[in-house]
């Protein structure tokens, strides 16, 4: 027990609690005066006319592109994939090992490989495109919106398995004598699949919702590869500008500053999922 | 969705008008047709990575050549060649050897601590269990954000910047591994613990003789799981390890990728190479990979 919880306290805890005691100062890791500064990190982050303000806000509205635009579609897709293996056929470890398969390849072999593809002049998107008689000169990592639909995209082609995977075991312990009693009731495929299929997933599907949304607030190595959070900064996301202040520019009190804001947003939109998804629940039994 | 939900009915139908011998042949095409078009749609998922490991075996004109070619015209192992021979300053196979170190450390300390932790935690009684427990489900769900910047200075002041150690350690405090081990211990019975206590088996004599023998599956999934994660991480190596040769694959990756001249050929081999140790565990151990995730989705 003694081993986890002394990495625990030196490699949770304490950065937890370091973090807010450096957001309280001028805290620049490269000189020797961290002077104390109470709030004034935090008062110049609301405060609209700061360049830092400008500067985060615009990174929270990129994450927040990609959490919205991201989010549904992992909610979704995966879910119709999972419905479509749920049911064992031949070959159906197969292609559930195939959907999983870009997962357990990380952001950085995913990113460069999508960079390639979806490149300007010498990419196969866009020479797929153009064969079938689409515009082939799309700027996938350069222009907006495109490279938002890049980044998105690529998300969803690395990470839909994973959700599936979930989804799918979640479908694996309806009980299949619901579906039976339904039918016996004259459900229609689609009335099972509202009356049986969703109310049995909903105790995972608060689970799937916030850690998709964290994951996808949480986006930097796309960003960092694919569009180098570009063009200008349109695609330089929250994690990025906080990583950028904080250990490129080194002015660490402002970005744990950052970091304790997005924080507290990603805590407080969690418990808002929770408590909307537990009341649905409450009004329908 | 509504589609396959109502084709999904449509055999009970047929079996409700009687025709029973027809149902299960017209079912039976059915199924391999459905199946025939969900494998040719899942292949066309995983092309892009076909194309990569393709790719990797261009020459450097081929790789970029346009149109482009799905097999390698001049089949060349030039590409391996030259990352190995670390050529425009990437040795790729320095990166290897850094990136196998650190995630196979970084396995077994996940599974040791937190097997060490997750057994009291599930079994025994002591004082601030609660507290110790309740910490630990709270930090699940703390995201990761807050803690770059502040471990940035914890891993510096340990004079661990630019080393393998800040690869290797501060990740294995996360609260996944024990709350996984912990689940596991639950769900084992207690009869046995008891029957071996009965015997005169003390705590660490059941831990070690019973349960660790019985907890290898979990232990393995484990292992496997905190290798993937430590294997892929990206964002930490970026910004903790500084010199060239210290980076780990996924770090190197981004190195290579933004050096002035892009050459996809390299580029596609070096993805390839930090592909194929995970794609190996990944079919030969895949049902359990596959389902320690859904487990910890289930469960947690």
């Amino acid at each position: 027990m003694a081993p986890y919880l002394i990495l625990f306290g030196a490699f949770v805890v304490l950065p937890v609690v370091l973090g807010g005691w450096m957001s309280l100062h001028r805290w620049d890791y490269t000189l020797p005066n961290k002077p104390f500064v109470g709030l004034e990190n935090y008062f110049q982050l609301f405060d609209p006319t700061s360049s830092s303000s400008q500067v985060f806000w615009g990174a929270m509205g990129a994450t927040g592109i990609f959490t919205a635009g991201s989010v549904p579609l992992l909610l979704v897709l995966p879910l119709a994939v999972a419905l479509l293996m749920r049911r064992t056929f031949p070959g159906r470890n197969l292609m559930r090992a195939i959907y999983f398969a870009p997962y357990v390849l990380g952001v950085a072999v995913v990113a460069v490989l999508w960079r390639f593809l979806l490149d300007n002049n010498i990419g196969v998107v866009n020479h797929m495109l153009g064969v079938i008689g689409l515009p082939d000169d799309t700027a996938w990592t350069t222009s907006v919106p495109a490279a938002w639909v890049t980044l998105i995209g690529v998300t969803v082609w690395w990470t839909l398995g994973f959700n599936a995977v979930i989804y799918l075991a979640a479908l694996q312990d309806i009980p299949a004598e619901l579906y039976e009693a339904a039918r016996v009731d004259g459900a229609s495929g689609w009335q099972q699949f509202l009356n049986v299929t969703l109310p049995g997933l909903r105790p995972i599907f608060a689970f799937i919702v916030v850690i998709t949304l964290i994951a996808s607030a949480n986006m930097f190595g796309q960003s960092y590869l694919m569009t180098q959070g570009g063009p200008g900064r349109e695609t330089r996301t929250a994690i990025y500008q906080i990583t950028e202040t904080g250990l490129r520019g080194f002015r660490m009190g402002e970005a744990s500053a950052m970091s304790y804001v997005l924080t507290a947003i990603l805590l407080l939109a969690s418990a808002i999922v929770f408590l909307i998804l537990r009341e649905k629940k409450g009004s329908h039994r | 969705m509504t589609a396959t939900s109502f084709r999904a009915s449509t055999p009970e139908k047929a079996s409700r008008a009687g025709a029973r011998h027809q149902r299960s042949r017209g079912s039976r095409v059915g199924a391999i047709l459905r199946a025939s078009v969900l494998i040719v749609i899942a292949l066309a998922y995983i092309s892009p990575l076909v194309f990569m490991v393709l790719t990797s075996f261009k020459t450097q004109a081929d790789a970029t050549a346009i149109p482009p070619s799905f097999l390698p015209e001049n089949f060349t192992l030039q590409a391996y060649e030259e990352i190995f021979a670390a050529a425009g300053g990437a040795p790729v196979l320095r990166w290897f050897a850094n990136s196998l170190l650190a995630a196979s450390a970084h396995a077994i300390l996940v599974v040791a601590v937190s097997t060490l932790a997750a057994y009291p935690l599930a079994r025994m009684e002591f004082r601030g269990r609660g507290i110790v427990m309740g910490t630990i489900v709270v930090t699940l769900l703390v995201p990761p954000t807050i803690l770059i910047i502040p471990s940035f200075l914890v891993v510096s002041e340990l004079g661990w910047l630019n080393t393998l150690w800040a690869i290797i350690i501060p990740t294995a405090a996360g609260a996944f591994g024990v709350f996984f081990m912990r689940q596991f211990f639950v769900s084992l019975p207690r009869e046995l613990e008891d029957a071996a206590a009965i015997d005169g088996a003390n705590r660490w004599q059941i831990f070690t003789r019973i349960i660790l023998p019985l907890a290898k599956p979990a232990l393995a999934t484990l292992a496997m799981l905190a290798f993937l994660t430590n294997w892929n991480d990206f964002l930490w190596p970026v910004y903790v390890l500084f010199s060239p040769e210290l980076q780990t694959l996924p770090a190197g990756l981004a190195t290579l990728q933004s050096s002035n001249a892009v050459r996809y050929d390299l580029l596609m081999a070096g993805a390839t190479i930090a592909s194929v140790p995970v794609l190996v565990l990944f079919v030969f151990l895949q049902r359990f990979i596959i389902e320690g995730v859904a487990r910890s989705g289930v469960k947690g």
